[in-house]
């Protein structure tokens, strides 16, 4: 299995760089995962990676190899495709071993490894059918197979499953999952859903812009995230963000004063300057109903999924905050509600969006540099 | 299952020691678009240059003691040329003629052919036979089974109905010829129309049923609209390939009576192969070339705007 | 077949008038071509007579008469020849044109197009007489390779926009996907694309003989006794030699037929040749 390693890579279309300087590690047998936005550059740079396109700027080395040059087949990495991009008129055994047959791979061998895989993805009965005649979870996994068959010292996903229906898409999450538990392989997967992100990483890559927001394991991303994109991006529903200024307070607290509510103290020292505008971000489970609490304002809808209810409360105009209650909770839109906020799981945010350190919060992890 | 090199690499060693180092695009286009383009060029290059060059020549091939650079001579020949007004009025009858009536009918049809009836499919198929019919073929057809002032099938026609059998070619010559060949491209028109129909957003369609609009006006502010872009096409693509009319005249009226149905084509072809004025001939293909390069200009555009959806 | 203009469920009595005046404008424009088939089966003086009859006693004389007439052969093999063999050249030019094109395409590649485009936009008569000296002097007048190679040249845009526009239709990520299993260049084209493009050839093959065979513009200046094809056989019907129209029509129905049929089964792609994509 390979460790991956891009330095400083950029990729420029004419005068515009899509993808501006990304330094990153991937090692053996993790199954990293690029999200962020369309038109983030996640794409982009799994094409890079694959020898797709061509690398602008920087180097890619796979076991510290340079590879930059490298012909796609060459590299040792397999793609699933978005569209999984099955030669229609080609059986589903022929898919799975054409890579085999350009090698001139004998035909016992690839007979051989074309009924493993098959196996393993419980092809087995398919193997004579044409593309056309399977559905999309079916497709899906025969553009897989087509890929392990390879033996490919990583694997690379393109979006596999933005187009299956919702409940299929569960379904193959856990067999991507449990075959990279089963394969032990490098696995760079690429999505613009964060629950993806969250269910399958061991670390994820958070995209914008061309740029990388943040890398760290889902909970890191999830309780310490960098910078106000990464709070929004991560986590549904989203993690509220509440402008507040600072504020000297007794006893050397310091206190934050929200729009149109009590001031909120910050637990530890925050060094931060009287009157500096700051972003509180909370998410909706740290927020509770409470006999007085320090903000408050009327429930504008209820959402009741079950397991859980959510409810909006309009703390101001325009201020909308999402609230988790327990589903048995005694909500109903009108009521007008008080709400508590748990400090010690708030985000701050300055008023360039990056994450404020503060002692006693959690703080996010510095990104990693890869050098050899 | 966890091989450390990919069983291409591993099968094939040699060019595996020598990975490929190539900075430039995988594969070299040029000599894939060499062949066509380098054809196309020459194609396009030596015969409008030797065009250019003759219609500055004295140049005639019944007599080839004339020679000698003839300045603008031919040119000014061409345009104080009193048969020219006709010629081009010919060309503009021709033009004008099939255009509208292609258009106008081929709207029609396309309009027709959309609607759900029965046979609709084989209905299509007679529409559009007369485009795939070779004009020589057409020609012949109408001028002999149809429009022979004695024999003829209009002729029987008119007879019957009491009036006089028209004699097409000497007492309406232009107008029999854009008959003609208004068969002929009415068909592709209504091709054109149709294909442009059955894209019409049925969404579109729905919400402007719901808005009230019907027939008439169905057809009024959403049909026709959509069908502007497609007609201007087909307007262009005619106006082109209608420049170019030559075996139908050829074959029914040879550019007469007189010069009643000489275009400008037809005009070039006489004094090239019937007279032998290569320098004059000349001088009028680079005035077709001129105007046909003008609506090609911008038939181009608009294709441009398509190329990339 | 989608039904932009009329309602879900037409009524009754606008089934009827439409197929009414469907069927009206269908036997109209066909007309001129059944007539003439139908005279291809009558007796000379059948085809002359006035009234025209509708029902009359068939006969195959005029076939009969049409194939020994030496030349009707020789103008058919010329026609075939021509059309298959301008297909054949333009489609070997083509093919590596619009596969570059379309799967490595660059900056210039539009306006390259474009330009391909434009020459088809030339009018044959601007340059008749370069073409014909040009003919004469390498002795190309009247002979079939002279008439393959112009044809090809004036039918190459068209087969060139067909290609491309065919091969940009097989998703790109299925090409990607063979780069990636380690189709070299060639094997992606052979193995992957052509199979998939397979039908679109055809089509643009099938377009270039049709264009091909009506071609009537070089095969009637460039031409003589010897490689004529039928165009131009036809042509030389235009003087009138008294009774001949069955004979005309026999001819015609037989030049005419196999065309007809191919134009039946490509009407799709002809637009989108035609209209060099411009309506979809």
């Amino acid at each position: 299995m390979a460790k991956l390693q891009l330095q400083g890579i950029r990729k420029r279309y004419g005068a515009v760089e899509v993808v501006k300087g990304i330094d990153l590690t991937v090692n053996e047998r993790e199954f990293v995962v690029f999200v962020g936005p369309s038109g983030c550059g996640k794409s982009t740079l799994l094409r890079m990676i694959a020898g797709l396109e061509e690398i602008t700027g920087g180097t890619l080395l796979i076991n510290g190899e340079r590879v930059n040059e490298t012909a796609p087949d060459k590299r040792g990495l397999a793609m699933v495709f978005q569209s999984y991009a099955l030669y229609p008129h080609m059986s589903v055994g022929d898919n799975m071993a054409f890579a085999l047959r350009l090698a001139g791979v004998p035909k016992e061998a690839r007979d051989r490894k074309v009924q493993e895989a098959a196996r393993i993805l419980q092809l087995d009965s398919f193997l004579d059918r044409k593309p056309g005649q399977l559905s999309g979870g079916q497709r899906q996994r025969v553009a897989i197979g087509r890929a392990i068959v390879r033996e490919p010292r990583a694997f690379l996903f393109d979006e596999p499953l933005s187009n299956l229906d919702a409940s299929l898409r569960v379904q193959m999450r856990i067999e991507i999952a449990r075959l990279h538990r089963t394969l032990g392989a490098t696995t760079i997967y690429v999505t613009h859903d964060q629950v993806e992100a969250m269910t399958m990483a061991d670390r994820i890559v958070v995209l914008n812009g061309g740029i990388v927001e943040q890398v760290g394991t889902p909970l890191e991303l999830y309780h310490a995230p960098a910078n106000l994109f990464v709070a929004t991006f991560i986590g549904a529903p989203k993690m509220n963000i509440l402008p507040a200024t600072a504020r000297s307070g007794k006893n050397g607290a310091t206190l934050l004063d929200l729009e149109g509510s009590g001031p909120i103290e910050v637990p530890g020292d925050a060094s931060l300057q009287d009157g500096q505008p700051v972003s509180v971000g909370v998410r909706p489970e740290h927020v509770s109903l409470a006999e007085s609490g320090l903000i408050g304002g009327s429930v504008e809808i209820v959402e009741h999924l079950g397991d859980e209810t959510l409810a909006y409360v309009m703390l101001a105009p325009g201020r909308m905050i999402t609230v988790r209650v327990a589903p048995d909770a005694d909500v109903e839109v009108g009521d007008r509600v008080s709400l508590a906020v748990r400090t010690e799981a708030m985000c701050l945010f300055g008023a360039d969006g990056r994450a404020l350190r503060v002692p006693n919060l959690r703080q996010p992890r510095p990104r990693q540099v890869a050098l050899a | 299952m966890n091989a450390p090199l990919s069983p291409a690499t591993a099968a094939a060693p040699a060019s595996a020691a020598t990975a490929p180092l190539r900075r430039k695009p995988l594969v070299r286009t040029g000599p894939l678009l060499a062949p066509a383009v380098t054809v196309l060029l020459l194609w396009m290059i030596v015969p409008l240059a030797m065009t250019l060059w003759f219609s500055v020549q004295r140049y005639n091939l019944l007599d080839p003691t004339i020679t000698g650079f003839a300045g603008l001579d031919n040119y000014e020949f061409l345009l104080t040329d009193p048969a020219l007004p006709t010629v081009v009025l010919n060309t503009i009858k021709l033009l004008g003629g099939v255009l509208l009536a292609s258009v106008v009918v081929g709207t029609l049809l396309a309009v027709l052919l959309d609607q759900d009836f029965f046979g609709r499919g084989i209905a299509r198929l007679l529409v559009i036979a007369p485009f795939f019919v070779m004009p020589t073929v057409g020609a012949l057809v109408w001028k002999n089974l149809l429009m022979h002032p004695v024999n003829g099938f209009f002729a029987w026609l008119a007879t019957s109905l009491g009036f006089r059998s028209i004699d097409w070619f000497t007492d309406l010559p232009m107008a029999a010829i854009v008959t003609i060949v208004s068969w002929q491209w009415i068909p592709f028109a209504t091709l054109i129309l149709l294909t442009a129909l059955q894209s019409l957003d049925r969404e579109q369609i729905e919400a402007a049923r719901m808005d009230g609009a019907r027939g008439f006006t169905l057809l009024h502010f959403i049909i026709l609209p959509h069908l502007a872009r497609p007609i201007s096409v087909v307007v262009m693509i005619e106006t082109i390939f209608l420049l170019a009319v030559f075996a139908e005249i050829l074959i029914t009226t040879g550019g007469g009576p007189g010069q009643a149905t000489t275009t400008l084509t037809y005009l070039i072809y006489l004094r090239a192969l019937l007279e032998w004025d290569v320098g004059g001939a000349s001088a009028g293909a680079v005035l077709a070339i001129v105007l046909a390069n003008v609506v090609a200009f911008f038939l181009v555009r608009t294709i441009a705007r398509n190329i990339d959806r | 077949m989608t039904n932009a203009t009329a309602g879900r469920r037409p009524s009754t009595f606008s089934y009827i008038l439409m197929t009414i005046l469907g069927w009206t404008a269908a036997l109209v424009m066909f007309f001129p071509i059944f007539w003439m088939v139908m005279s291809a089966f009558k007796r000379e003086i059948d085809a002359i007579a006035v009234p025209p009859l509708f029902v009359f006693e068939p006969t195959l004389e005029n076939f009969a008469a049409v194939q020994s007439r030496a030349n009707y052969f020789g103008a058919a093999w010329n026609s075939i020849v021509i059309s298959v063999g301008s297909t054949i050249l333009g489609t070997l030019l083509a093919l590596p044109a619009a596969y570059a094109m379309a799967f490595y395409p660059g900056r210039r590649t539009k306006d390259l197009l474009l330009w391909m485009l434009s020459t088809k936009m030339m009018p044959a008569v601007g340059v008749l007489v370069p073409m014909y000296l040009l003919f004469k002097n390498a002795g190309l007048l009247d002979t079939r390779t002279g008439l393959v190679l112009i044809t090809t040249l004036a039918n190459l845009p068209i087969i060139v926009w067909m290609l491309y526009s065919f091969f940009k239709e097989v998703p790109g990520e299925i090409i990607e996907a063979s780069r990636m299993d380690g189709a070299k260049p060639f094997q992606q084209f052979a193995m992957v694309l052509m199979p998939l493009a397979l039908p679109g050839i055809a089509s643009t093959a099938l377009l270039s003989i049709i264009l091909a065979w009506n071609e009537a513009f070089w095969t009637i200046n460039l031409t003589a006794a010897n490689a004529g094809p039928l165009t131009a056989f036809i042509a030389s019907f235009s003087s009138p030699e008294g009774l001949f129209w069955a004979k005309l029509s026999a001819a015609s129905t037989l030049a005419v037929a196999p065309i007809l049929v191919f134009g039946w089964m490509t009407q799709r792609q002809l637009v989108r040749g035609l209209t060099f994509g411009a309506v979809k």
